[in-house]
């Protein structure tokens, strides 16, 4: 039964106030070392054994969840493995 | 269906003018505000429409309204962009009739592709809630000819990822068709960083689709449509509506 775990990011290009946020608590924790605080997404995913136990087939399904819907384009960066 | 809702709908049925649906997605918030500034200040025909309909026939003008559409779970607007009524939105907006999104509904177009860019967290990572001073970019939209052009309007805003943001491509675009319809704006009416109350790019506030038919913006004008409740300045949007709705 194939396990698909995703991490979605923001784009290297936006600003990621929420890890800014993160960093300054650190900062004030004491940690003057950490440069930068980026924060993304981790989904896990488990699926019906595959079909045709195609891994393209499967890879390129798993591509058009993230794209559709677990991450935004736009915005957003994706990488996905599959676990078996 | 409550029997309020059933009530006011058959009221609202019977009304003349042009006819607004409000789109009802669980989590929304605005829907009953939205829906009493058409009824009641603007005196138009208004019914609700739940998500999970299939059909918007009859319908002049669709609103997107504001709220927390599924918890904004995931991303603010993701998961309410598949809910059924969404297909119908599209084949609205396709047809070249009115869309539009406030607030949530602004975050929900652009997570549907019917608007371009995105809204992500505010740059300050606070929930901004309070009146924003816009101004006015484009008066011959029909989103917005009922004000003059540079107008300066006092709209509330809520909302905790109103930050517009695009890439280069899309800002030039939106900026040389004219698409910006707001931008905040500080009281001295420049679109300066003092105004821009969430960091979003060329301080804008509302946009349109290259056909001028489906806009969004954060600011809420719904709640700013009768002078009682601290400004009028809103009720421009739904008067153009009406009038671009009546020219059709």
């Amino acid at each position: 039964m194939p396990q698909v775990k995703v991490v979605v990011t923001l784009k290297p290009t936006l600003l990621d106030a929420q890890g800014r946020v993160v960093q300054n608590a650190l900062h004030s924790m004491g940690y003057a070392n950490v440069e930068q605080v980026r924060i993304g997404k981790y989904m896990e995913l488990e699926l019906a054994a595959n079909g045709s136990g195609d891994p393209a087939a499967l890879a390129s399904e798993i591509k058009e969840m993230c794209d559709r819907l677990l991450a935004n384009p736009v915005i957003e960066n994706y990488q996905f493995e599959v676990v078996e | 269906m409550s029997v309020l809702m059933e009530r006011e709908q058959t009221a609202a049925s019977t009304g003349k003018g042009p006819k607004f649906a409000v789109v009802r997605f669980p989590g929304s918030n605005c829907d009953q505000d939205a829906f009493y500034v058409i009824k009641d200040v603007l005196e138009a025909q208004v019914d609700y429409v739940w998500h999970q309909e299939t059909r918007l026939d009859g319908y002049d003008v669709i609103i997107l309204p504001g709220g927390f559409s599924y918890g904004d779970y995931l991303r603010t607007g993701a998961v309410a962009r598949f809910a059924p009524i969404m297909e119908a939105v599209r084949a609205h907006a396709e047809r070249g009739r009115l869309v539009i999104g406030i607030c949530n509904g602004f975050q929900i177009l652009c997570e549907a592709g019917l608007l371009p860019g995105a809204l992500v967290r505010n740059a300050s990572c606070k929930f901004v809630c309070k009146y924003v001073t816009l101004r006015v970019e484009n008066t011959t939209s029909p989103f917005t000819s009922a004000y003059k052009q540079g107008q300066i309007l006092r709209i509330p805003t809520a909302h905790g990822e109103g930050c517009f943001v695009c890439d280069t491509a899309t800002l030039q675009a939106l900026e040389s068709e004219n698409r910006v319809l707001f931008r905040y704006v500080d009281a001295q009416g420049e679109a300066n960083a003092e105004g821009n109350p969430n960091g979003s790019l060329a301080n804008i506030a509302g946009i349109a689709n290259a056909t001028f038919n489906v806009m969004g913006m954060m600011p809420h004008p719904e709640r700013a449509s009768e002078k009682i409740l601290g400004s009028a300045d809103g009720r421009g949007v739904f008067e153009s509506l009406v009038r671009a709705a009546l020219a059709k």
